[in-house]
């Protein structure tokens, strides 16, 4: 087996007429990620993983899993499975004949592995209903049963937790958790945030079908650095005297006022600039920004500052841990 | 892994036909339309339809009633009953998204549509023997087992004459098979199954049409309506061989260049939905 990565996307390109719903798209999945391919619905998350499973043809660019390319043959499917959007199945057969269908289209021992991944993602008493009478849930679970079947060692999985209950959400996660601790490397695309904070160690964030960030989500989550929260007597005043103060960062907030100091100096700054602006302080706390935060800056455009502050954070992190 | 051969995907592509509906819509009708004829027969034992060939023999054997079904059959409902698979059997993967599912496991998509054309194949074949068979039991029942007159005067044995229906059914086959060839195309360019199985109705009522065009009658031995008279050759004494050569090269005519853009297209179309 070569060492080449699970996944290597270069350059990647997809356009429908005059829209590019997949644009330049470079990443990188390593052996044992689970890597999470992050965006708000329409960033081209789903058109980037049609493209990796070889369903369509990309405009420009290139898709290699563990070195071979998809679209010249299935044979570069070996050891991958996944699914995009919702997994579909024959609705007029039984859970069960849809994975010997599957199973043989596989071929090996994957007709052996039915009882098995049926135990897996707990649908073995369902295992003979008719498809068309299952949940939504139950589609998804039986999806993941479909790609446990090809003994992957890469899982691609289209927002896996869409259209479930909470309950059915968390017992998807913990079963890819499970995988994950297997040794399966996973790719798996999301718009919520808690699922891939919960599971993955490595991100690419995607904003209209470019990549904004790719890297570890610690690197990203150290940028995300604190914010404090400001309520004034008045408010108004209050969001232009932090507007114009130097050293004060990412005003934001429709109510109470979010942003973000340089340094402390620039917060005891701030305070006396409002009580001289006779915007007096009712309230100035700190918050740790989450992901989330950072998340809606780079997916709705004012995170290219601190986007370039986690990437210089991801540069001192491997100077660190070459070897000297 | 080792990869599935082309026999496993077309061993599933039959075993999904067993599975659905209208599977047992058309061949139920291959089924159905011998015996309603039959029946007829037998309450009218005088008439018939005296002006196509064999037509005036439906009450002497019932040989003749499997011929004259062949004649009435090629005008709508046996294309019917071909688009009914072929026009089916791509576009309802596209209905109901399970092409993506199928289409990521360890089969090229070559195979895929290879297996696709065979069982669409195997479905017109498998209707066309039932309406044989059906035709010729219940025509014997009403008609009995006796020789039958042939398109040159001569009468032939009943034995003989047997042959001759199998033969025929299975020239009977050539124009079939292009018309599922036409359906395998449009169910994989249009992806919609209704639109894909009127549309090779329509294309088969069409080309009949078009001899009723003046100037156009010259054409008439190269439209495929023609070719589902080919079986005709076998009627006679001796047995006619230029039609039914006509036919199979005609046929290829239709079939081949459908079949070629079908997969075509299946090969390099981007899988989208579902």
């Amino acid at each position: 087996m070569s060492d080449a990565p699970p996944v290597e996307v270069r350059g990647l390109v997809k356009t429908y007429g005059a829209i590019t719903a997949v644009d330049d798209v470079d990443l990188t999945v390593r052996r044992g990620d689970v890597f999470g391919y992050l965006g708000p619905n329409g960033a081209g998350k789903t058109t980037s993983l049609r493209m990796m499973l070889g369903l369509i043809r990309p405009t420009a660019g290139r898709v290699r899993l563990f070195g071979r390319d998809p679209q010249l043959s299935v044979e570069a499917l070996a050891g991958v499975a996944g699914f995009v959007e919702a997994p579909r199945f024959y609705p007029y057969l039984d859970g069960r004949t849809n994975l010997r269908l599957l199973a043989a289209l596989d071929g090996g021992d994957a007709a052996r592995r039915i009882d098995e991944v049926l135990e897996v993602v707990e649908l073995r008493d369902r295992a003979g209903d008719k498809v068309g009478g299952y949940s939504h849930g139950m589609r998804q679970r039986l999806g993941l049963a479909a790609a446990l079947l090809r003994r992957p060692r890469l899982l691609l999985l289209d927002e896996p937790a869409t259209g479930l209950d909470p309950g059915g959400m968390r017992d998807m996660r913990r079963l890819i958790r499970r995988l994950a601790d297997d040794g399966i490397t996973v790719l798996l695309s999301s718009h919520l945030l808690n699922e891939v904070e919960e599971l993955c160690n490595r991100v690419a964030i995607v904003r209209r079908g470019r990549i904004v960030y790719e890297g570890e989500l610690e690197d990203l989550r150290r940028t995300a650095g604190i914010s404090y929260r400001l309520r004034t007597v008045d408010d108004e005043r209050a969001r232009r005297v932090c507007a114009a103060q130097p050293g004060i960062h990412g005003v934001d907030g429709a109510g109470a006022i979010t942003f973000r100091p340089a340094d402390e100096q620039a917060l005891a700054q701030l305070s006396l600039a409002l009580t001289e602006a006779g915007a007096l302080i009712l309230e100035l706390a700190p918050r740790s920004a989450t992901l989330e935060d950072l998340f809606f800056e780079l997916t709705e455009g004012e995170g290219e500052r601190r986007l370039a502050d986690a990437h210089v954070a991801a540069a001192a992190r491997i100077v660190e841990e070459a070897p000297s | 892994m080792s990869g599935p051969g082309v026999g496993t995907v077309y061993r599933w592509e039959l075993r999904k036909l067993r599975s659905q509906k209208r599977t047992y819509l058309g061949l139920g009708a291959a089924a159905l339309v011998p015996v309603i004829f039959a029946v007829a027969v037998a309450v009218q034992p005088r008439g018939g339809p005296n002006d196509v060939p064999f037509g005036r023999y439906i009450h002497s054997t019932g040989l003749a009633i499997p011929l004259v079904l062949l004649l009435f059959g090629s005008i709508w409902l046996f294309p019917l009953i071909t688009a009914l698979v072929a026009g089916d059997i791509v576009a309802t993967e596209d209905g109901n998204g399970t092409l993506k599912t199928i289409l990521t496991r360890s089969v090229e998509r070559g195979q895929v549509w290879t297996a696709k054309m065979l069982a669409a194949f195997s479905y017109a074949a498998l209707a066309i023997l039932v309406t044989g068979t059906v035709a010729t039991v219940a025509g014997v029942a009403v008609s009995g087992f006796h020789p039958i007159t042939s398109l040159s005067g001569t009468r032939v044995s009943a034995t003989h004459g047997l042959a001759l229906v199998g033969a025929s059914l299975g020239v009977y086959l050539l124009p079939i098979i292009a018309v599922a060839c036409i359906g395998l195309l449009l169910s994989t360019v249009f992806r919609n199954s209704a639109a894909a199985i009127v549309g090779t109705l329509m294309f088969s009522l069409l080309l009949q049409l078009l001899t009723i065009i003046p100037g156009l009658g010259g054409l008439q031995p190269y439209l495929l309506s023609t070719q589902f008279n080919a079986w005709q050759g076998f009627l006679r004494t001796p047995v006619d061989w230029y039609p039914i050569v006509r036919a199979t090269w005609v046929c290829a005519l239709y079939a081949v260049p459908a079949l070629c853009a079908g997969m075509f297209v299946f090969l390099r179309r981007d899988v989208a939905g579902g």
